[in-house]
């Protein structure tokens, strides 16, 4: 039995530890967080690139380093820890992982290197404003050869230089490759619970646009890419968890009131160990999405959903305590607790809500039953 | 990442698989029974005696002992093909896991040798005579007392939650010696013959109707100071070597869990349709799959750090505060699932399946979280050990005992 990271893992991610707390402290975090005009922090970005890690997972045919999804999930889980304002997720997670799956080899050839390198930044178009987007009531159409419709929010939409656009196609529905910077397509920033990630309006009237792979099961094509999503956005979810408890533990551990150390009164010490004990959990279930993950295990859809929801849970409960234990300073500007609660948020519905996340982790549950009949 | 095991490790459990297969049935394939309590404790001496002439007794004790210094793997493997098959281990776990422990890091070699061996063998069950009716999650606040007769100590007082009292053959019990110095510092630990005269032995009648406990008096009880364990004074000592073996042994709590919710929400209908495509039902299930498959996999977790001879980390510290609740919120809902009807275990003599696992797993769940260290001990030792944070301020700290309020 093996079901730790292995040492040139765990040095990966002693490396990314000391790149993120130099290159991305809170402070570099804060400074996207206070100007409502920068999306992400450009020399962070550049760093990222540079350590190849937007590549990790690109095989080295297409200018990757050929790793495997378990060495993605270290740095997702240290990108989270330090909520690194980048658009790495999107393009990473979402835009590059289309394309590895979907792809044409052409498809492949002619996107994967920019990605890799960083040199592009890619996204995915889903939403159509407020609600559970639906496949038969998906407004963006594909035909001939282009896209029109609005897609809001699309996260770093302003900044990717591609994004992949689940559109309705004839009967079905395509996930569709779009250039941002074509003709046609007009983008704006959309205010967001979490500055730090940026979020756009995308919209496309008649843009040029190239189906992923073979078009027509594009909700079905979307369901599996949120599946592998799903378990690198939880480990940033659980390193986000680990990084407010750590905080809470440290600040109850310093602040005194009625002569002693509030972490010795037991309200706070239970509050803090149901915060270790929701992190435990999801970060056991985030390390089973991982095995599934990099062994495209039978599994993994059950698995990525158990991960999400514990996940999105335990960094909800870690936020939103961290906040209660450093009482009303928790709730300043000033203090770095909302950064944490408001990621948390964000993180909780990109990929669907946990309403969502807990059909689909029933589904998954009832779909083993029945084979095991 | 993989959940093979190694060479070595495939051979010792293959090694299991063959005894439990020639010697035992699997719980799938055996029907479920109806005995006495008697027969029950026969069929597991029966057993232990079995396992015991084979060298599958007590793995990791010491050989000299009978055991076979067993790695902890070996010990989980073992745990995982002996859980597959209908075998009663129940009576031998407190014996085995924490009083045979106690005495083998305390007793002389003469009592070693002399009870250590009946004990692996089956002869002898032992029980551990620690809570009282004012010391249960403050146990150093116990009042037992005993006081010094020439060769002998003479033992006045009352334990409580004695599992298993009623049919055990010997004890380890705490006491105290010296009520004029602070709690922790009066204690002296001694094991004894539970037919020795003055035992009182009354079965306590638990909230499911079942009793697995017992309440035990001491009346003039007369233990040889040979069978002290540790100095005069020392027996907190002794008590951490015998709980610190609890908290390894308390596991999970088992019963009703999600699994079981799934397939009744598939049979019970609400507004007509099946109560599984109720958003309410589903929501409640996924969370307690997490709960679930969180704990095998940290389970996974603190095996694969003991297959590669790593120290385990403190992850399984939330095994028994996690399930124990759950128990008690899955077998809750599968009552209101299961609507005016979930009040009903069955006719007469005709209990049904529905009512005995979720009656059952409700009004035991009350007990687990208590047995074994109470939810709100386990969160301070999570605070405490794992996160680090202070200690409570205690306001008995320093008092000799019988200086100390009391209460009722």
């Amino acid at each position: 039995m093996n079901f730790e990271f292995s040492d040139e893992q765990n040095l990966l991610r002693e490396q990314a530890q000391r790149f993120l707390s130099e290159q991305s402290p809170l402070s570099t975090v804060r400074a996207v967080l206070d100007d409502a005009d920068v999306s992400c922090d450009q020399a962070l970005w550049q760093g990222i690139c540079e350590l190849g890690w937007t590549g990790v997972t690109v095989p080295e045919a297409y200018g990757g380093l050929g790793m495997g999804y378990l060495e993605l999930c270290v740095l997702a889980e240290e990108l989270g820890r330090s909520l690194a304002p980048t658009p790495f997720a999107s393009s990473v997670y979402l835009a590059t992982e289309a394309l590895i799956r979907f792809g044409t080899e052409s498809q492949k050839q002619k996107w994967l290197p920019g990605l890799a390198s960083g040199e592009l930044v890619g996204t995915l178009a889903v939403a159509e404003g407020r609600g559970a987007p639906r496949p038969d009531a998906m407004a963006t159409n594909y035909a001939d050869g282009s896209v029109t419709g609005t897609k809001l929010p699309v996260p770093d939409g302003d900044i990717a230089d591609i994004c992949i656009v689940l559109s309705k196609d004839g009967a079905g529905t395509s996930l569709c490759l779009v250039e941002l910077q074509a003709d046609g397509v007009t983008r704006s920033v959309v205010a967001n619970l979490d500055p730090t990630r940026s979020q756009a309006c995308v919209e496309m009237a008649g843009v040029s646009a190239e189906v992923l792979g073979t078009g027509g099961s594009g909700w079905e094509q979307l369901q599996e890419l949120f599946s592998r999503a799903a378990v690198l956005y939880a480990f940033e979810q659980v390193g986000g968890a680990q990084a407010s408890l750590d905080m809470a533990r440290e600040y109850a551990m310093g602040r005194y009131a009625f002569g002693r150390s509030i972490a010795s009164f037991q309200a706070i010490k239970h509050k803090l160990a149901d915060m270790y004990i929701a992190t435990t959990l999801a970060r056991s279930n985030c390390y089973y999405g991982a095995w599934a993950l990099s062994e495209d295990a039978p599994e993994l859809a059950l698995a990525a959903a158990t991960a999400r929801v514990s996940a999105t849970k335990a960094f909800h409960e870690c936020s939103k305590e961290n906040i209660q234990t450093h009482g009303g300073m928790g709730f300043t500007w000033e203090f770095d607790c909302h950064m944490y609660y408001r990621r948390a948020k964000a993180l909780s519905v990109n990929l669907g809500s946990l309403t969502i996340w807990e059909d689909r982790l029933v589904d998954a549950l009832e779909a083993r039953t029945a084979e095991e009949a | 990442m993989n959940f093979d095991d190694t060479p070595q490790e495939a051979a010792f459990r293959a090694e299991a698989r063959a005894f439990l297969s020639a010697n035992a049935t699997l719980k799938s394939d055996s029907a479920s029974r109806d005995e006495t309590e008697a027969e029950y404790i026969l069929r597991a001496k029966a057993w232990q005696k079995l396992k015991a002439d084979h060298g599958w007794a007590c793995l990791s004790y010491p050989s000299e002992y009978g055991g076979r210094g067993a790695t902890s793997m070996e010990n989980i493997i073992w745990g995982q093909e002996e859980g597959k098959y209908d075998v009663p281990v129940g009576p031998y776990a407190i014996g085995l896991g924490m009083c045979g422990l106690t005495m083998i890091a305390y007793a002389s070699e003469e009592h070693l040798k002399e009870r250590i061996p009946r004990m692996v063998e089956g002869v002898d069950i032992w029980c551990q005579l620690f809570s009282e009716p004012g010391a249960g999650s403050d146990l150093a606040n116990l009042r037992t007392r005993c006081e010094r007769d020439g060769d002998d100590w003479i033992i006045n007082g009352q334990k409580i939650w004695t599992s298993g009292a009623h049919f055990c053959d010997w004890g380890i019990l705490v006491t105290r010696s010296d009520p004029t110095v602070p709690k922790h510092k009066g204690l002296t630990f001694f094991f004894l013959d539970m037919k020795s005269p003055g035992v009182e032995i009354r079965p306590i009648k638990q909230i499911s109707g079942d009793s697995n406990f017992n309440e035990v008096y001491f009346t003039d009880v007369r233990i040889p100071d040979h069978q002290r364990l540790g100095a005069v004074g020392d027996g907190w000592k002794v008590s951490l070597t015998t709980l610190m073996n609890e908290r390894l042994a308390v596991g999970d709590a088992g019963g009703a869990d999600a699994p079981h919710i799934l397939e009744l929400a598939q049979r019970m209908s609400i507004d007509g349709e099946p109560a599984i495509k109720s958003r309410a039902v589903r929501e409640k299930i996924a969370n307690w799959h997490c709960e679930k498959a969180g704990l095998r996999n940290t389970k996974y977790r603190v095996m694969s750090a003991l297959s590669q001879g790593k120290t385990a980390g403190p992850e399984n510290s939330i095994t028994k505060v996690v399930s124990a609740s759950k128990l008690q919120d899955v077998s809750s809902f599968a009552i209101d699932l299961m609507d005016m009807g979930g009040v009903m275990l069955g006719r007469e003599g005709q209990e049904e399946l529905d009512g005995k696992l979720f009656h059952g797993s409700f009004l035991g769940a009350p007990g687990m979280r208590i047995a074994g260290g109470t939810d709100e001990i386990l969160r301070n030792i999570i605070a405490e050990r794992v996160l680090g944070l202070p200690q409570d301020v205690r306001v008995d700290k320093g008092i000799p005992f019988n200086e100390v309020e009391q209460g009722n």
